[in-house]
């Protein structure tokens, strides 16, 4: 066990540094680092000297060896517009975003598993038929004009909920979060579940396929045989079987909701990372879409080696084939 | 000769068996003709700032002009017919889906063949980028190469294939690693045939199926992407407008209740991809001979 992790402890480090890589020559090769870091509202004088300190004189390998040095020891430059270090504005956004995407997968959830079983149970009911509909729907709508509707639905037609940002925050172990309070809530919901659609169509269709499988096989007649009631059967026997696979889809698509929540922040104005992405990108913020781009890419390896490593813990067949 | 076309005709009545793909199929030829046809059957060329009157602007639906045209989804802010901008907007949507789509099949097709036939270090450097790409959602990348390459046409169709050649070469590979073990490639083989015949015209079509079914989703992928993308103000020029672009036009309008900008492209691209969804989930079934029928 410990050998795998610190396999893949390496062999994530080497993927941090291959795409530390790529956006080196992305930003620093392709583009033209004079434009792209130094604010270009510089003067000449300004320019040279900026050109100076930031090594851009140097040779390619020289650069990059600077740039990894800057990385490693948390400087990944200054923001143009907000006037701080990049790295502290991303991190500042990122309790908004993990609020955001922790709300929305709580919603995929408790919704999708109980929706899915019910659809695995009873496929040919209409309960079951419009469920696997609702969910193809799901799939289908795109997220970012399904949050344009929310607002318009609960916003400006029955003016219920409030169409954008955070409300006020409360602090939480230092960090202002905004589901401690009613009007924290009210801002929260519209995002969350706007963000959570996609997940929740996933979540049902992975339980019913789950569930149907797992009724055709021999523990589950065996149980009914034994003449256990039919709660017992489906709430310890099938679903204790089909929550491995949801358990690692859940691992797995918390990453992609936080990308995914570049889109729900915008059409929201919640202030979070990927709010910060788009706005920086509009603003040519160069240093803080290089630093962001560090940081979602290490959070992803972080996460997929968590998943991989949990992974392995459930199932120990993993571990065997991977040896 | 009948036994030959059986599995065709299998397939379509298959496909003609389930009321939900035939209503999609229909669904999308309308999409397609509305598309294809836009410059015909469009009230007006919603780009020709001649045929546009300011003072129509934002006009809700089922308003009529001075001049006596009725805009039947009302107009945007510059007076344009929200129903020309749409079969236009559709028909760009549409051919960045497609255009990308082909060019990562083909690309993908190619890499995945190439990883399967050659195998070795080739396969494993090939497969090994196709599954770092993949453990990163497609929008993220898209996102990244798009704020590094800037925007344009072009730029977004290489995000969009650079996003999804992976799928592909997937796809085909593992069909091809079945494949490439048949007695009939081993005959090939014997015939002393040229390699590239043998992956082109023996492997090749017998790996198909699973790829058109990806293919067709993804298509629809491709055009949700490309509308995201444009949203967000990174996809395609203004001068260009993708439903996504009207969609993101609207917005600013939709908080004081001028809810048609938005909401009539955003159906638009909502009934494309559903129809698409609905043709290719049908499709994956009457393809896989594993189903019971």
């Amino acid at each position: 066990m410990l050998v795998y992790v610190i396999r893949r402890s390496v062999q994530a480090m080497f993927v941090l540094l291959v795409m530390s890589l790529l956006v080196f020559i992305g930003v620093y090769a392709i583009g033209n680092p004079v434009d792209i870091l130094i604010n270009p509202q510089a003067d000449q004088l300004e320019r040279e000297h900026a050109i100076a300190a930031l090594g851009l004189d140097r040779p390619m390998w020289a650069q990059y060896a600077a740039f990894l040095s800057g990385a490693l020891h948390g400087d990944l430059g200054r923001s143009f517009v907000h006037s701080t270090s990049a790295l502290r504005l991303i991190l500042e956004r990122m309790p908004a975003t993990l609020e955001l995407a922790l709300a929305a997968m709580l919603i995929a959830v408790v919704l999708g598993i109980p929706l899915g079983l019910w659809a695995g149970l009873k496929p040919n009911s209409v309960a079951g038929r419009s469920i696997m509909a609702g969910s193809i729907l799901g799939f289908s709508l795109p997220t970012f004009w399904v949050g344009l509707m929310l607002i318009m639905v609960f916003s400006v037609m029955l003016g219920w909920l409030p169409s954008n940002g955070r409300g006020p925050t409360t602090e939480l172990l230092g960090v202002p979060v905004s589901f401690l309070s009613v009007e924290g809530w009210r801002h929260l919901i519209m995002p969350a579940t706007n963000l959570a659609l996609f997940k929740l169509a996933l979540l049902i269709r992975l339980t019913r396929a789950g569930t149907r499988e797992a009724l055709t096989q021999d523990y589950v007649r065996f149980a009914r045989a034994k003449g256990l009631t039919n709660l017992r059967v489906i709430g310890v026997h099938v679903l204790r079987n089909i929550l491995i696979p949801i358990v690692t889809v859940i691992g797995l698509e918390f990453g992609s909701v936080i990308a995914f929540a570049i889109v729900t922040e915008t059409v929201f104005a919640w202030p979070g990372m990927g709010k910060l992405l788009i706005d920086s990108i509009n603003l040519l913020d160069r240093p803080v879409i290089v630093a962001y781009l560090l940081v979602i890419v290490t959070l992803f390896i972080f996460i997929n080696l968590v998943v991989d490593v949990l992974y392995s813990a459930l199932d120990p067949r993993v571990r065997l084939a991977e040896a | 000769m009948a036994q030959v076309d059986a599995p065709l005709r299998r397939t379509l009545s298959d496909f003609a068996s389930d009321p939900a793909a035939v209503v999609g199929l229909f669904l999308l030829a309308v999409i397609l003709v509305a598309a294809i046809a836009a410059p015909l059957i469009s009230p007006q060329n919603p780009y020709d700032l001649a045929q546009l009157d300011i003072m129509n602007s934002r006009l809700p639906p089922g308003s009529r002009s001075p001049a006596g045209e009725t805009f039947w989804l009302g107009t945007d802010d510059q007076g344009r017919d929200m129903l020309s901008a749409i079969f236009y907007g559709l028909r760009i949507s549409l051919t960045v889906g497609v255009a990308s789509t082909a060019v990562a099949l083909a690309l993908g097709l190619a890499l995945g063949l190439a990883a399967a036939y050659i195998g070795g270090r080739t396969e494993t450097v090939i497969m090994r980028i196709a599954d770092i790409q993949l453990s990163f959602p497609a929008i993220l990348i898209a996102l990244i190469l798009l704020a590094v390459l800037g925007q344009g046409t072009l730029k977004i169709i290489i995000a969009l294939v650079t996003v999804q050649w992976a799928y592909y070469a997937r796809t085909v590979r593992s069909a091809a690693l079945v494949e490439k073990r048949r007695e009939y490639v081993e005959a090939a083989r014997g015939l002393a045939l040229p390699p590239s015949r043998i992956v082109f015209r023996h492997i090749l079509p017998n790996c198909l199926p699973p790829v058109i079914v990806v293919a067709t989703v993804q298509v629809a992928a491709a055009i949700a992407l490309e509308a995201t993308l444009s949203f967000l103000g990174l996809g395609l020029p203004i001068t260009e407008p993708s439903l996504g672009l009207l969609i993101a036009n609207g917005y600013q309008y939709l908080l004081s209740g001028k809810y048609w900008i938005s909401f009539f492209p955003g159906v638009a691209l909502l009934l494309a991809i559903v129809s698409i969804n609905l043709v290719g989930d049908r499709l994956r079934d009457a393809l896989n001979p594993h189903l019971a029928r």
